[in-house]
């Protein structure tokens, strides 16, 4: 129960932060890719914002246990990979196709009209379709 | 025109921390790291069983909060396209890429680098560096976004 509220709690506060900086607004996430046309830093800020809390949750981990109990993640692997680059890039493509990337996606769709629920199932079919690819890929080039 | 830019950054930056309190609660309070394509897609290609309720919580949230915010917002426009060639496409490769990446914006974005994660860094120079090749090409060069 306590883990579903947290869950509710922290989706929640995630939704707000992505309307209120404007990032489900499809034309501010071009805008910042779109570095030879009107640049729009708004979408630094967002991250910059994000990143100061976050970091301080990261430093606050060290020698605690989750609110909920269990373990806090694993340090991050240092190994990067075929797989990494490629999904990465991929992703990139379709953020700059539509300006959509998952978060905003979902928290768009109440008020976005009929072209975010386009976008939604497209995404999770491509999410559904991953697995398969990925086994595709690692028999074709093996990853390492 | 020009004074609507610093109010646009001030929201971003208020977003932004909303954003990383977002994934403070649910490293904090769950131990567990805020990425949003992890989070659906686990629902999706049922990798997520075993925390299906809080996927779902948390999807729930980000959901309904902005259905509660809209009504105090006035010209909410997401200004998406109508492509519908180009949502499917987009839709797709978003789908595809995040989860043969292990993460997106939230995950490798905002909670990789806030931890100094290699991994994060990496995919996030490059889905930026794709994403700002594909508006060129697609918005400067081929006319079609």
């Amino acid at each position: 129960m306590m883990r579903s509220l947290l869950a509710l709690l922290s989706g929640g506060l995630f939704g707000a932060g992505l309307f209120i900086s404007g990032m489900t607004d499809t034309s501010k996430v071009q805008g910042w890719l779109d570095v030879f046309g009107n640049w729009d830093p708004t979408l630094a800020f967002v991250m910059g914002g994000a990143i100061v809390p976050m970091a301080i949750a990261w430093l606050f981990t060290t020698g605690r246990k989750p609110i909920v109990g269990g373990e806090f993640p694993a340090p991050p692997e240092p190994k990067l990979g075929r797989n990494l680059v490629l999904g990465s890039v991929l992703f990139g493509a379709g953020w700059g196709l539509a300006g959509l990337c998952p978060g905003p996606a979902v928290a768009s769709l109440s008020y976005g009209g009929w072209p975010h629920w386009v976008f939604f199932a497209a995404m999770l079919t491509g999410m559904a379709l991953a697995p398969m690819a990925r086994a595709q890929l690692d028999s074709a080039i093996p990853a390492e | 025109m020009l004074n609507a830019i610093p109010t646009d950054w001030l929201f971003g930056l208020g977003g932004g921390l909303l954003i990383g309190l977002g994934g403070a609660v649910f490293l904090l309070g769950n131990g567990r790291v805020m990425g949003a394509s992890g989070i659906i897609g686990g629902l999706v290609d049922g990798s997520g069983k075993s925390n299906l309720v809080e996927r779902l919580a948390f999807l729930a949230g980000v959901f309904l909060v902005p259905v509660l915010l809209y009504p105090m917002f006035s010209e909410v426009n997401t200004h998406a396209t109508t492509n519908i060639a180009v949502l499917i496409a987009a839709g797709l490769c978003v789908g595809v890429g995040t989860r043969l990446a292990n993460g997106c914006t939230s995950g490798h974005g905002v909670c990789g680098i806030s931890r100094l994660s290699l991994r994060g860094m990496v995919a996030t120079v490059f889905y930026i560096m794709a994403g700002g090749l594909t508006v060129v090409l697609f918005r400067h060069i081929l006319g079609v976004i």
